[in-house]
């Protein structure tokens, strides 16, 4: 496997693919619940003003999590689509 | 599809009654449309008893006519509860609710525009082993945003109908009653891979759900697949617990998993998913699209980094303005009908304690309920077009992280907000906050937020305290800040305070959709609106009705016997004696017994305190305030020794009384209603008035050791 990040490193308007959400907590469940699943693509679509919470695009729809969420996520980065 | 079977002859229920239907899906699949669509105004609402969770019932009719009853469940995006609305969902469509039977069909409503995502429910909803249909909303969006959705192949697939609709513009709502009048809906045959490490789990749980829990076998395998992804369960009231023989192999599968190192519930839901991606992958083609949906060049706007700002502050001016001023017009004319109202009584009943009590107990008190309708109808018009137009998530985004400073999430910003009109409409918000933690401490700070009610105290006091017949504007401007700031600083003071003492919970989360924006539909706008403003007459309003005549008794009992002013019967009623009673207590704040009584009365509603002290300052009979006079009275008003009652100090700390104390009987009584007991409310009362109790102290004692 290629080298993985955190969803909370990768830049604005990158896509990666998720690999893996090490924590088990339920909360974390809620995120593979709403999509976030092994090998799913994602694109960081923009940061709240304020810095915190992240939007991303996952599965054709826009979702919201806090960066201290997404640290939790690994993903691979993709390179730039066109 | 194939012509429906007569539906009596063959119906497989008791009686030949048509099946009950449960209507589930994600949030923002256009559920409440399309359960307004259905049922019209043929909707019952309430709660589900213990907890705060709204319970809808309608009836839509059959291809024949006959009436078919839907249960409207909450929007969830899974079984796997982790709010009570969530856990409601689950334990009705499980039927472990002793209140409300197990629907006998249930209708999925999917967004197609989203269509992975809300398959997820769809595939958990499937292992239920009820019939099921889909209902397939939001298509010609779907066309729009360039997806071909083969439905055939996606009815094929799930082995249940699937009915493409439109549920705003009622396209396939024909299609959709005539499936739901069939007597003979499929069993989904769908099979899906539960992952091998996991599969001995499930059939073991399986077998003992049927046999220790009474459950029939196809429930008890999806409750089986259940208890490995819920595990924090969360239960609510009225929910049956697991047996003890289930509950222990459950723990014993975890225990092992746990060490060998196995994600149970991870994997599977990852299993669901691949099965969803692989299924998705062959119903839906993707036709290229020029440039970026429409709701991203939105989003370009509205949670920019400079014009999301200006933009919310618009949108919140804007609410707040039409609560404060538009509000005013109709609140205005309601005391005016309630005043004519008990005129007239006054005309024609005998006077007499039975008059009175029908125009100061329970006019009085209707009155009071009836007035706050105004706000709560123009909060809610509002709040229900930022929800359905999809604004409400992107302020949340927006706010999350100021209120993650005091361990609160975005949600609880507008209910906050509100509550500076009136913290009656802003906790009737706090619905829309789905951790109950989360909501209950937004609950218990709104009202520290300076409501609209604290307006005429604050100037009556302004107006005491500040000598000269003009009030500097400037003065009354800073002292009028000074109040605001310290209601809001309070605020999240306690919420910081809460959320890490009392209510310590999970690290909060902002795992929330941003949903397309979209037009609002003015008819479900309206509806809600109406529905929230009868639920609160309805529940809040036999409280206030019943405290506001227990007040109306205290100010009025006993009489003295001769007949006397009213000034001198408040003195001598049971309010007036608690005054007295109060004063040991209330004296370290500059505070006599006279502003006891005022104290005591006001907790009806903040604003009675300046009539309260019309009348027991001779000013008026209580009825219609004229300031200036009273302003005079105040003044002149002295302690037995001479001392001047109302000095700067005394208004000052009165002013910061009124910012922390719970003073507001509708307030409680809402309190009670939205978390279900009385032990918040009444917590809340304590910490409410004990801060004020203490602030008040050291200010007065601090100002009187400053020489004021």
């Amino acid at each position: 496997m290629a080298s993985t990040v955190r969803l909370s490193q990768i830049p604005v308007g990158s896509r990666a693919t998720v690999r893996g959400l090490p924590a088990r907590s339920p909360a974390f469940l809620r995120l593979r619940e709403m999509g976030l699943s092994p090998g799913t693509p994602v694109t960081l679509v923009r940061t709240a003003p304020l810095g915190d919470p992240l939007e991303i695009q996952v599965r054709g729809y826009s979702l919201t999590l806090r960066k201290t969420e997404a640290e939790n996520v690994l993903v691979e980065p993709l390179p730039a689509a066109d | 599809m194939p012509d429906p079977a007569p539906e009596t002859s063959r119906s497989p229920f008791p009686g030949g009654r048509l099946p009950v239907y449960a209507l589930v899906g994600n949030p923002n699949s256009g559920k409440s449309t399309l359960f307004n669509a259905l049922t019209g105004l043929k909707q019952k609402v309430g709660n589900y008893p213990g907890v705060t969770v709204e319970r809808k019932v309608g009836t839509t009719y059959s291809q024949h006519g006959r009436p078919i009853t839907v249960i409207d469940l909450p929007g969830t995006y899974s079984l796997a509860a982790r709010s009570p609305d969530e856990a409601i969902v689950r334990d009705v469509l499980l039927g472990r609710r002793a209140d409300t039977a197990q629907p006998d069909r249930i209708v999925c409503i999917v967004d197609a525009t989203n269509l992975e995502r809300n398959l997820y429910l769809v595939h958990q909803i499937l292992d239920l082993g009820r019939p099921v249909i889909v209902a397939l909303n939001m298509m010609d969006l779907a066309v729009a945003a360039g997806l071909d959705i083969r439905v055939a192949r996606l009815e094929h697939a799930l082995g249940v109908p699937v009915i493409p609709c439109e549920a705003v513009n009622g396209r396939g709502l024909v299609e959709l009653r005539l499936a739901m009048s069939r007597a003979d809906l499929p069993l989904s045959r769908h099979r899906w891979d539960i992952p091998a490490q996991i599969a001995p789990a499930v059939s073991e749980l399986q077998a003992s759900l049927a046999e220790h829990d009474g459950k029939q076998p196809l429930i008890a395998r999806a409750e089986a697949l259940l208890l490995l992804t819920d595990h924090d369960a969360v239960r609510v009231a009225g929910s049956t617990p697991l047996s003890e023989r289930t509950d222990a192999i459950l723990s014993g599968w975890k225990r092992r998993w746990v060490e060998l190192d196995v994600d149970w519930s991870g994997s599977l839901v990852n299993s669901r998913y691949d099965e969803i991606g692989r299924l998705c992958a062959e119903v839906v083609r993707r036709s290229t699209r020029a440039g970026p949906p429409v709701s991203d060049r939105i989003d370009r706007v509205v949670v920019h980094p400079v014009w999301g700002w200006v933009v919310l502050g618009g949108v919140m001016a804007l609410l707040f303005l039409s609560i404060f001023t538009l509000a005013e017009y109709p609140m205005n004319w309601i005391d005016g009908r309630v005043a004519s109202l008990s005129g007239w009584v006054r005309g024609v009943m005998p006077p007499g304690d039975l008059r009175d009590l029908v125009t100061d107990g329970a006019l009085a008190g209707m009155g009071g309920v009836v007035v706050f309708l105004p706000q709560i109808l123009i909060l809610f018009f509002f709040l229900g077009l930022l929800e359905s137009t999809g604004y409400m998530a992107r302020a949340a985004f927006i706010m999350d992280r100021l209120m993650s400073r005091v361990g609160l999430n975005g949600r609880s910003f507008i209910p906050l907000l509100s509550s500076y009109a009136c913290a009656i409409p802003g906790i009737m918000a706090t619905r829309t906050i789905e951790d109950s933690k989360d909501r209950l401490v937004t609950i218990l700070v709104a009202p520290l937020m300076s409501c609209s009610a604290r307006l005429p105290v604050y100037l009556l006091m302004i107006a005491a305290l500040l000598p000269g017949a003009r009030v500097p504007v400037g003065d009354k401007v800073g002292l009028m800040l000074l109040m605001y700031a310290l209601g809001t600083g309070g605020a999240f003071g306690f919420a910081w305070l809460f959320k890490r003492t009392l209510l310590k919970g999970a690290p909060p989360l902002m795992i929330m959709e941003l949903p397309q924006y979209r037009l609002p539909r003015l008819r479900d706008v309206v509806l809600h609106m109406i529905e929230r403003a009868g639920l609160f007459l309805r529940q809040a309003g036999t409280i206030i009705l019943a405290i506001s005549i227990v007040l109306w008794f205290l100010t009025t009992y006993p009489k003295p016997d001769t007949p006397v002013t009213a000034q001198e019967q408040i003195a001598h009623s049971f309010a007036g004696t608690a005054g007295r009673v109060l004063e040991p207590v209330i004296k370290p704040l500059g505070f006599d017994w006279r502003i006891g009584i005022g104290l005591i009365s006001s907790f009806a509603a903040r604003e009675v305190f300046v009539s309260t002290m019309g009348v027991i300052f001779g000013v008026e009979d209580g009825r219609g305030a004229d300031p200036v006079p009273l302003r005079q009275a105040l003044r002149d008003a002295r302690w037995p020794g001479g001392a001047t009652l109302f000095t700067p100090l005394v208004c000052l700390t009165l002013m910061i009384y009124y910012v922390f104390a719970m003073q507001c009987m509708s307030t409680v009584a809402v309190v009670k209603r939205e978390t279900n007991s009385w032990r918040w409310p009444l917590f809340q009362i304590g910490y409410m008035t004990g801060t004020a109790w203490i602030v008040c102290l050291v200010v007065y004692q601090a100002g009187r050791a400053l020489g004021y």
